[in-house]
């Protein structure tokens, strides 16, 4: 009865001491799988062509322990990336968002279509004469 | 006329990213992330002491009207050997430094003063990155150059060397 009373406490058994958000999921699985889709976002300020979710870089193990134990404060991944953006720059984040500097990316493809098809309409239209 | 230029154009801007690209395939780029904090105030953090004989740092210790070094460093980083002799030059000056040790332990801490000097004031134990990542530190050793009111003036990344001595006494003068 013992023997099985302490198979039964050995399976619920949680480790406690050993917990290391570096490398460790988070208990709640829809707060780890938050954690896991920003870790994937960031990015390695050592290894710098890595997101921090794959790097072996000590820094990177300190960013993924840093978000696991925000998200699981409560923290949402918007302010967590902020708060890394804030000291880092907007370079840390794989996910560039819209602003002055960033908007040339998605106006000039943009800009260059509508020229590209007024050319081509106008050229069509001569033809069509 | 300006049609045999538009002709030419879509030439001439293809060739022209050619020579972009390949000019900054070439040429690397830097690579130092730079902290954000220069011109702000020194975030919150807490560094608790290393050794048994000196205070740890955080940074309540910042705005009390003496400007600092603040330099994050390690026993186990070899560049952060090589400035030592530097910063205990500038400890001699009159600078006061305060040291942020990344991942140490205590027992190499004191090996590596025993071999190389102590110039800190107080050094800090940083074990998961804490006080490294909020100040938005990318490496060891990086230095901090903190004013009065605990502002970050600066952040010299790497080595300091004799040479950078003049720059960063101007720039805590100046502070």
């Amino acid at each position: 009865m013992r023997f099985i009373l302490a198979v039964v406490l050995l399976c619920v058994a949680q480790p406690v001491l050993a917990q290391d958000y570096a490398e460790e999921s988070l208990p709640d699985p829809k707060q780890e799988e938050q954690a896991i889709a920003l870790m994937d976002t960031l990015r390695c300020v050592v290894c710098q062509g890595q997101p921090i979710s794959g790097s072996n870089a000590d820094l990177a193990r300190d960013m993924r322990r840093l978000v696991r134990e925000r998200i699981e404060a409560g923290e949402s991944p918007d302010a967590v990336r902020n708060w890394l953006v804030n000291r880092y720059g907007q370079w840390i984040s794989l996910k560039p968002s819209m602003n002055e500097q960033t908007a040339p990316l998605w106006i000039i493809p943009l800009l260059a279509l509508a020229g590209a098809g007024a050319l081509y309409s106008r050229r069509a239209k001569r033809k069509g004469r | 006329m300006t049609r045999k230029w538009i002709f030419w154009l879509p030439l001439i801007v293809t060739v022209g990213l050619f020579f972009t690209f390949l000019i900054a395939l070439i040429r690397p780029s830097d690579r130092a992330i730079e902290s954000q904090l220069v011109g702000q105030q020194l975030p919150a953090f807490e560094a608790p002491a290393a050794m048994a004989d000196q205070p740890g740092t955080r940074s309540q210790d910042y705005a009390d009207g003496k400007p600092r070094l603040l330099n994050v460093f390690a026993s186990w980083c070899g560049p952060c050997v090589a400035e030592i002799p530097v910063l205990l030059q500038l400890q001699a000056m009159g600078v006061e430094i305060n040291g942020v040790a990344i991942h140490d332990r205590p027992e190499d801490l004191a090996g590596f003063f025993a071999q190389n000097g102590n110039p800190y004031a107080r050094v800090g134990l940083d074990q998961g990155g804490r006080a490294q990542m909020s100040f938005g530190s990318a490496g060891v050793p990086e230095t901090f150059i903190i004013d009065g009111q605990g502002r970050v003036v600066d952040q010299h990344i790497g080595v300091i060397t004799e040479e950078d001595i003049p720059d960063i006494l101007a720039k805590l003068r100046g502070s």
